[in-house]
């Protein structure tokens, strides 16, 4: 059985907040599904499914009974930032399924006010907790790497923020809506070797969330109709040790099933949301994605070419996660929503993609060069 | 450096206390699967690869080389440098490089194991290789 087509996106929601010292956790995700139920023009009793990840406090559990849900499918699948993607897919297979008609997902956090929910402990952690391991350092070994193996260069990298930039700077919500330049990006301060403070992405309070449904549903509301035509997920991690390999991530295992199940390819997609932690998670997911080979990656997001109405692959049009938002350190929620405004035709008309029809959505979560997480989805306008 | 880091104390448990056991005298304990013959680090009781559950324990020689690593520059104890080194033996292992010039690491470098205390077990952490 394929998820293709079976399930529609009707409601998104971005909250507009990058810094909500004023609100509780559990506040930002109602608020969230409020904003994505009114987007729909659905109300709360019609949810019968719910997906939240690590930020939800308590759990599905919990959260349902503080938002006054009565669900028959619940689902807390987390996989770090990538968990609303994969939410996204499994929606879909329960929609598919009969098991619910009406799924909401909901991320919120506030890292920025204080602090994001600790990472679950593994059986690893003996073995690695004590040598200082933060997503900085971590994804930097990733890039150094990346640069020994193929020539990838610290200008290339920083390409992808000036992308983001270009992009951000219409975007009324982005906390960083600043141009940048190349050079402001490798002269900015060495944060964890060879990653600068520009390649690194924003730490924002906030939060989204998204409504999926079934097609006769969604054919029932007001809105745009987008739908899910493809779905994949996958783990990496080092596993045991054995032919450790940092230049390539969870993505080439979670994109060839996607494309397969949507039957379509990289050169068909016209716009992508992909994961932007920092500037190197989207060189290696691009290559692992398939949009160029391996090692090609530096090359392909440089001199513009992420820029949309500029390059060859419009991406991030709403700033990403390096300018606009990174809630709770998780970026799969807002990957989801900049895509649907793609294909709905809602973005801002300076980035909007022309006839924008179909979109893929890519995230990884946990840590890119330990363990980590990865999803992909493809969108198409129906 | 403006102060020694402190590493936390290793909790262990009882499928990993022959490991400790050895730290504590300075000897770096991989995995080694009797069925499939291949090593892994961290260690498991049952084998990643091939899920037997024939696995012993086997010293390592220590000596290996950086696979990769990253210069922490943001931190309050002071930089240090992140790796991960692949042993002689095979697997790879997460570590710190240490008692060294930071900025003179690089990717392909020899390095050995050397032991760091912590109020628990030792840990081991990785050196240049003379």
């Amino acid at each position: 059985m394929s998820i293709k087509g079976k399930a529609y996106i009707a409601g998104i929601y971005e909250h507009p907040t990058r810094h909500a010292p004023d609100k509780s956790v559990a506040q930002l995700h109602a608020e969230c599904a409020r904003g994505a139920l009114a987007d729909a023009g659905l109300t709360k009793d019609d949810i019968d499914g719910y997906f939240c990840a690590g930020d939800a406090p308590g759990g599905p559990m919990a959260m349902a009974d503080y938002m006054g849900l009565k669900l028959r499918h619940l689902d807390g699948t987390d996989t770090g930032g990538c968990s609303y993607i994969i939410h996204l897919g499994h929606a879909a297979e329960a929609i598919a399924a009969g098991r619910c008609s009406v799924a909401l997902i909901t991320l919120a956090g506030k890292p920025r006010t204080g602090g994001a929910p600790p990472r679950a402990i593994g059986p690893e952690v003996d073995f690695e907790a004590a040598y200082g391991a933060t997503t900085h350092n971590i994804y930097a070994m990733c890039a150094l790497r990346h640069m020994h193996q193929f020539g990838t260069t610290s200008e290339q990298l920083a390409w992808v923020k000036v992308a983001a930039s270009h992009h951000a700077q219409y975007n009324p919500h982005a906390m960083l809506r600043e141009v940048v330049t190349v050079e402001d990006v490798i002269n900015s301060p060495m944060i964890a070797d060879p990653l600068h403070r520009l390649d690194c992405c924003v730490v924002t309070d906030g939060g989204g969330a998204v409504i999926v449904t079934t097609p006769e549903i969604a054919r029932s509301l007001k809105r745009p109709l987008v739908k899910l035509i493809g779905a994949g997920e996958a783990l990496k991690g080092p596993r045991g040790g054995q032919s450790l390999d940092l230049t390539y991530s969870a993505a080439v295992w979670s994109a060839p099933p996607a494309f397969a199940e949507a039957g379509v390819t990289p050169k068909d997609i016209k716009y992508a949301s992909v994961y932007d932690s920092f500037t190197i998670t989207v060189v290696m997911q691009l290559e692992d994605l398939g949009f160029c080979e391996k090692g090609e990656g530096g090359k392909f997001v440089a001199d513009g070419n992420l820029i949309s109405g500029v390059g060859k692959l419009p991406w991030n049009t709403d700033g990403g996660g390096l300018c606009s938002n990174h809630p709770v350190n998780r970026g799969g929620m807002t990957k989801i929503l900049e895509a649907v405004r793609q294909l709905r035709g809602e973005a801002h008309p300076k980035v909007q993609v022309p006839n924008c029809d179909l979109a893929l959505v890519h995230g990884t979560g946990g840590l890119l060069g330990v363990r980590h997480g990865a999803s992909t989805a493809i969108l198409e306008r129906a | 450096m403006s102060e020694t880091p402190k590493y936390p104390a290793p909790q262990g448990n009882a499928e990993t206390k022959p490991f400790w056991d050895a730290a504590a005298q300075g000897k770096l304990l991989i995995k080694r699967c009797l069925t499939c013959k291949e090593p892994h680090f961290f260690p498991r009781s049952i084998c990643p690869f091939c899920f037997s559950d024939q696995t012993a324990w086997e010293e390592s020689a220590g000596e290996g080389e950086i696979y990769t690593f990253s210069v922490m520059r943001k931190s309050p104890t002071g930089p240090y440098a992140i790796g991960y080194v692949t042993l002689k033996e095979g697997p790879s292992l997460l570590t710190n490089f240490v008692d060294c010039d930071l900025d003179g690491l690089k990717i392909g470098q020899r390095v050995k194991v050397v032991f760091k205390p912590t109020e628990g077990a030792p840990l081991p952490f990785f050196t240049p290789a003379t």
